[in-house]
């Protein structure tokens, strides 16, 4: 979504060439357009368009895709911060 | 979403399929003699339809039966009708959100048979709504999942539109019974919650990324399951962020009363301990620069969102409340002065720099690294703001 850029340079998205099979699936599931097909291997083509959303990784076949997936909502972070990760939810706020 | 989508594409002529064993519920009226005479009150309403059965409601949206190997499967509306209307505008609005889902489970359009696409959704109804508006003429098989009334991406999120709930519905419904060929269309944007290389291995059935939206799903079915470019990006138009917008001012009335509450008091202390008529005074102008604070963070940025410098929604929110709170200290500039200024200016920004940053968590584009950076340093910047505008607020009573 080239329109909507946020913070650059923050994303933990990673990928690993070497175990990359080129099924091209990442293509596929990125809202974002982040990899592009090039010689039967996934490349990062766009990196600060990742918003972490973890389609990615969670579809890749071979596990040649790392991203510490989350949700971007303050209100969500906020909970994390006083609660801890494992107690926090969405519960009334206004992300999801 | 996007009710200029047309319905009628001339592409939905019934493919070349064979008949099926499958066999379609009759028409579900049941002609019935009308009395001619009416004794006492008004005509009677219309004869009791053939499926109703004692004990069970028949929803709005359901027109009708198909009787599979399965059981009969409800056909639903691919119109909008009222009860439809008047419930997208009260979860909008926010009213009873947490409640509005149906029922999971297998579901269809038309009049599908055994070769029919099976299209995956979520059980919140605003996101079954608006994919069986897509459907007009099609014919296909809906399946349904339980995702607590959560949409299709934010359910995926919270692992609920699962690969495990994907693979447990399948079985629940007996999908094999029901279609011949092993494929399931879901929406890309499930693909955080479900990894398609497992259902196939834990069910047997094939997962064929469909379009983001709803609206481009006439096109992928008809374009032989294929999504162009523009159908697997995600956008965030006018539309989008302004729908949103109530659902970010119905969070706000509780915390509201109590920061009100002490913007009164606060407004009252002055040379003389405590003053009401100050409190009333003052306390209108610190409420109407909070208002100006919400109507900037929680309003202007989602609407203008594109167009204000910055990347941080922090940075987005405190440039529109500096003009909002410039625009107040016009407004009061006989009741106040320096101190009262900067007081007023200081408060609008803090509370649009917070809503602005709370608003990350409705857009499709921020990455949780990302909120998470700007949020370590846009809070203790807004919370010190917050802190010299109370002092400055209450010192401007004593210098009078």
């Amino acid at each position: 979504m080239e329109t909507f850029r946020y913070l650059p340079g923050v994303t933990t998205l990673r990928l690993d060439e070497k175990d990359c099979t080129g099924c091209g699936i990442c293509e596929i599931v990125c809202p974002h357009g982040v990899f592009l097909l090039h010689n039967k291997k996934a490349r990062i083509h766009d990196i600060d368009g990742c918003m972490e959303c973890g389609a990615c990784a969670k579809n890749c076949p071979t596990e040649a895709i790392g991203v510490s997936p989350g949700v971007g909502c303050a209100a969500y972070i906020i909970q994390t911060w006083i609660k801890g990760k494992n107690a926090a939810a969405c519960d009334g706020v206004e992300c999801c | 979403m996007n009710p200029e989508f047309p319905q009628n594409t001339g592409c939905c002529e019934k493919p070349d399929e064979p008949a099926q064993a499958i066999t379609i519920a009759p028409k579900p009226i049941v002609e019935k003699h009308q009395p001619e005479e009416v004794c006492c009150g008004s005509p009677p309403g219309p004869a009791s339809l053939e499926f109703e059965k004692p004990g069970y409601a028949l929803l709005d949206f359901v027109e009708g039966f198909v009787e599979t190997p399965v059981g009969s499967v409800p056909r639903v509306k691919t119109a909008f009708k009222w009860p439809d209307y008047t419930g997208t505008i009260k979860v909008r609005l926010g009213i009873n959100r947490d409640q509005f889902k149906i029922a999971p489970g297998l579901y269809c359009v038309g009049t599908p048979d055994s070769k029919a696409p099976v299209l995956v959704t979520a059980n919140y109804k605003l996101t079954f709504d608006v994919l069986r508006k897509e459907l007009a003429s099609l014919n296909a098989w809906i399946l349904v999942l339980d995702t607590r009334g959560i949409n299709v991406w934010c359910a995926a999120g919270k692992d609920l539109f699962s690969t495990a709930e994907v693979v447990r519905r399948v079985n629940l419904s007996e999908l094999k019974k029901v279609v011949v060929h092993n494929q399931l269309i879901l929406p890309q944007l499930a693909a955080t919650g479900v990894a398609a290389h497992h259902v196939k291995k834990e069910s047997g059935f094939k997962v064929i990324w469909g379009p983001v939206r709803a609206k481009d799903i006439r096109s992928f079915l008809t374009n032989g399951l294929k999504a162009e470019k523009s159908m697997r990006q995600v956008t965030f138009t006018t539309r989008d962020r302004v729908v949103l917008i109530p659902v970010e001012l119905a969070h706000l009335p509780k915390p509201s009363l109590w920061i009100l509450v002490t913007a009164f008091l606060i407004s009252g202390i002055g040379t003389h301990v405590f003053s009401f008529p100050a409190a009333w005074a003052r306390g209108i102008m610190l409420t109407i620069a909070y208002v100006t604070g919400i109507l900037a963070g929680a309003v202007a940025v989602p609407v203008l969102l594109p167009w204000i410098p910055g990347r941080s929604f922090a940075l987005k929110g405190a440039i529109l409340g500096i003009l909002g709170g410039a625009g107040i200290v016009v407004l009061f500039q006989s009741n106040v002065r320096v101190f009262g200024a900067l007081a007023l200016m200081l408060c609008t920004t803090a509370i649009s720099s917070y809503l602005a940053m709370n608003f990350t968590g409705s857009t499709p584009f921020t990455s949780p690294s990302g909120v998470e950076k700007e949020m370590r340093k846009a809070i203790p910047m807004q919370a010190v703001a917050l802190l010299l505008a109370i002092v400055a607020w209450v010192g401007s009573a004593f210098a009078g």
